[in-house]
């Protein structure tokens, strides 16, 4: 006798907790054959500001830890992405890809996540400096987090695109609230399924999944929001979250790559992709009494 | 004040006139600097440019509008590649060249500053001169050192250069704006202000007598409509504006789609907190330059003072003291401490400020020791008290010598009220607490932190704000970023 499956809904992630979308909109998750097999939550700008309003609250205990701290946490992520490869593996071949791909990209998003850890106690060192002025200062200039980074990744490839922006967002210090498109929607729950058992501050990280262009504009125009990063959105959405961001002076980064340029460590891992996720402050001190 | 000083002060004592006499030679017409001359406007159209001081017209400036601003560009693109393919080190010799000339020409340039624009000659010299042939001078040691300035990255220049800048620091800002875009083999279509336009139209003649290439910078005087057809142009690969927060806004929105990199130095509220342990004479010499300095028309103006609350009262009598001592009059005098408002229209503005904070309900301190000059544009130089976080004065950029000041009881405190601002550009320190200058400048939402200084510049330190301040950083290693690819 046969028995019936029991089909997963994935939820939001939000201030460390699994709120259905406020509305109770869903958006169904197709295999190749076009049959369902689960169904994701479809975030409401509702949603999408209390996302926001988490990020604010979970930024201070990320990036108030220690560079070191963040580094194990984010090895730990690495850590448990390994241990559901499989199961990545087989979101990723609802999206249509072959099972090798699938399998090489989840391996590809684990090794990324590695690669970005190692970043955190780095990365001052490579873009910071001090500044030889011509007076009796000391003068030195820092890397600091933004803020709270809005990510909106691509549908594909859809984890590694996502690991890639959380995990360069969250290296720096940030608190991230990453938008993924219903064809990523289940490799995102899963990314934060991940994370939840990864030691990550509530709030450090939000996820949510649904119709991007819907969220592009409250999003952008959110006061709280300090950054906002697109690596998947049509060119009117890129402009249109640049009208949102301009009220607010924000930050408004387009990622250039598509596809494969995803799978490049140089590039993505490279500290002027980090730099988007990075604000400068120059410290003055007199040096002489 | 020791009792000796107080007593000459009372004997009425006071400082001779004491005028700088070196004029600049300055022509009754400019025209627009395109492809290595200079040439009227094409549509014959011209503006005045006013001496604040004075009422007076110092020249007829070309206005350039859409033809202009095209055939600048023309000249822009097309002298772009020989300059970009130009060995580093010899296009850094042409800024080494510039930078020596504007040395010896300083003078003559500071003048003009102050002429042009109200600020003190005092200013002028001892600032915004030496900072400006220093930019020169450094930028020009980066041309041929760049392909080790970004770790594993290659570089190359981005092509056309789009800039405006503002009045308040004319000449200062164009060095800000050309040195690091020429450094790094870019050419430029520079706008300077409408009311300070000279020093930079001085400038293209010192290019001029340095052979710089023809076409490498451009310069075209105008409105806020030739700033608008500058950073639209369909030629321009990276925007760089200095302004209000309000015209940055419009730039962003009139860019979006454009996917050029876009920097912006924006306005400021900036907070200037002193601590009970500070050294007290030094934060009040700090507090006097964060806000007075240049009229307090300067973006990252230390125009919130939070004061310890167990020292409120001696502090703000020995402000209020300090402040008495300040000189406002002719910019020419190198006695004077605080020159012209920059423009009729600031002046208005101001006025109608601190017009607002009295009515508001903060209390005026102000000094008018001598009468202030029968023509011209003047503000003398004043302080609120009793302010409110919710007063225009404490919330509002006033672009001028006025200062809110308000008390604070605990760091948390000063922390949260310095920071609740939409703007973040820069933020003042004051205390001998090691631990705590340390704890709160990094967690003050600025761009630039002074501990126990205020308005600190050099060519090799970024500047720049977060949040509403703008984004992007001028001077130093990071402030080439923008003109690299």
């Amino acid at each position: 006798m046969s028995r019936l499956e029991v089909v997963k809904t994935g939820k939001l992630w939000i201030g460390g907790k699994w709120p259905r979308s406020e509305s109770g909109a869903t958006f169904p998750v197709t295999n190749p054959e076009g049959e369902v097999v689960a169904r994701c939550a479809s975030a409401s700008r509702k949603d999408s500001r209390d996302a926001v309003e988490a990020a604010r609250s979970g930024l201070g205990k990320w990036r108030d830890s220690t560079a070191m701290l963040r580094g194990q946490v984010m090895y730990r992520a690495a850590e448990m992405l390994e241990g559901r490869a499989a199961e990545l593996t087989e979101a990723l071949q609802f999206g249509g890809a072959g099972a090798a791909a699938a399998r090489q990209e989840v391996d590809a998003s684990i090794d990324r996540m590695v690669m970005l850890a190692g970043w955190c106690d780095k990365i001052h060192q490579v873009l910071g400096c001090q500044n030889s002025v011509a007076g009796p200062y000391h003068c030195f200039t820092i890397p600091q987090p933004c803020g709270v980074v809005v990510a909106f990744s691509p549908a594909e490839p859809a984890l590694l695109s996502l690991v890639t922006l959380v995990g360069a967002a969250m290296s720096i210090g940030n608190s991230v609230v990453a938008v993924a498109p219903p064809q990523a929607g289940l490799a995102a729950v899963l990314l934060g399924e991940v994370l939840a058992v990864s030691d990550v501050p509530a709030g450090a990280v939000n996820i949510l999944t649904g119709n991007q262009k819907d969220l592009v504009e409250p999003l952008g125009g959110h006061r709280e929001v300090a950054v906002v990063v697109s690596g998947g959105l049509s060119k009117a959405s890129r402009v249109a979250v640049r009208m949102a961001a301009a009220d607010g002076i924000r930050r408004v980064h387009a990622v250039p790559w598509t596809g494969s340029a995803w799978e490049d460590d140089e590039e993505t891992c490279s500290p002027w992709f980090l730099e988007q996720f990075v604000e400068f402050k120059t410290l003055w001190h007199p040096a002489a009494s | 004040m020791t009792q000796t000083e107080g007593a000459v002060a009372a004997a009425g004592w006071d400082y001779s006139p004491a005028p700088e006499r070196t004029r600049p030679d300055i022509e009754s017409e400019y025209g627009l600097f395109i492809d290595g001359e200079f040439r009227k406007s094409r549509s014959g159209k011209v503006f005045d440019t006013i001496n604040p001081a004075t009422g007076e017209r110092l020249a007829r400036i070309a206005q350039a509008d859409e033809a202009d601003v095209d055939a600048a560009m023309a000249a822009a693109r097309s002298a772009g590649p020989k300059w970009a393919r130009m060995k580093g080190r010899e296009r850094g010799k042409y800024l080494f060249r510039l930078a020596r000339r504007i040395q010896e020409c300083s003078r003559e340039l500071a003048v003009l500053e102050t002429m042009d624009g109200g600020k003190p000659i005092k200013e002028s010299r001892d600032v915004d001169l030496p900072l400006v042939a220093q930019h020169f001078f450094y930028h020009a040691g980066w041309a041929d050192k760049l392909q080790w300035a970004f770790a594993g990255r290659p570089v190359r220049p981005r092509g056309v250069c789009g800039q405006i800048i503002p009045w308040n620091f004319p000449l200062l800002m164009a060095a800000w704006k050309l040195a690091p875009a020429l450094a790094c083999g870019n050419t430029v279509v520079l706008k300077p202000a409408e009311t300070t336009p000279l020093t930079a139209l001085h400038l293209a003649r010192l290019m001029q007598e340095i052979d710089l290439p023809p076409g490498v910078v451009n310069i075209v005087t105008g409105f806020g409509e030739t700033g608008r057809l500058v950073a639209t142009h369909s030629a321009v690969r990276k925007v760089a504006f200095t302004g209000s927060t309000g015209v940055g806004r419009t730039l962003m929105q009139e860019t979006a789609g454009r996917e050029i990199p876009l920097t912006l130095e924006l306005g400021g509220k900036s907070p200037n907190i002193v601590f009970a342990d500070a050294a007290i004479d030094q934060a009040i010499e700090g507090v006097v330059g964060g806000i007075w300095f240049n009229q307090g028309h300067v973006c990252c103006a230390g125009s919130r003072l939070f004061v310890e609350e167990s020292i409120l009262e001696t502090f703000v009598s020995a402000l209020r003291d300090r402040m008495k001592q300040l000189r406002v009059g002719d910019p020419l005098d190198k006695n004077t401490d605080i020159g012209a408002i920059n423009s009729e229209g600031q002046l208005e503005r101001i006025r109608s400020l601190v017009r607002t904070g009295q009515e508001e309900g903060a209390i005026l301190h102000d000094v008018q020791a001598e009468p202030l000059p029968k023509k011209g544009c003047w503000f003398p130089p004043c302080f609120f008290t009793g302010v409110q976080p919710s007063h225009t004065v404490a919330r509002e950029e006033i672009f001028g010598p006025v200062l809110s000041v308000m008390s604070f009881r605990t760091p948390e405190e000063a922390i949260r009220r310095a920071n609740a601002t939409p703007y973040g550009l820069a933020a003042g320190i004051w205390t001998d607490k090691g631990s705590k200058i340390f704890e709160i400048a990094s967690r003050m939402d600025a761009g630039i932190v002074w501990c126990n200084s205020y308005n600190q510049f050099d060519a090799a330190a970024p500047f720049g704000g977060v949040k509403e301040s703008g984004f992007g950083r001028e001077g130093g290693l990071h402030g080439l970023r923008a003109y690299v690819r």
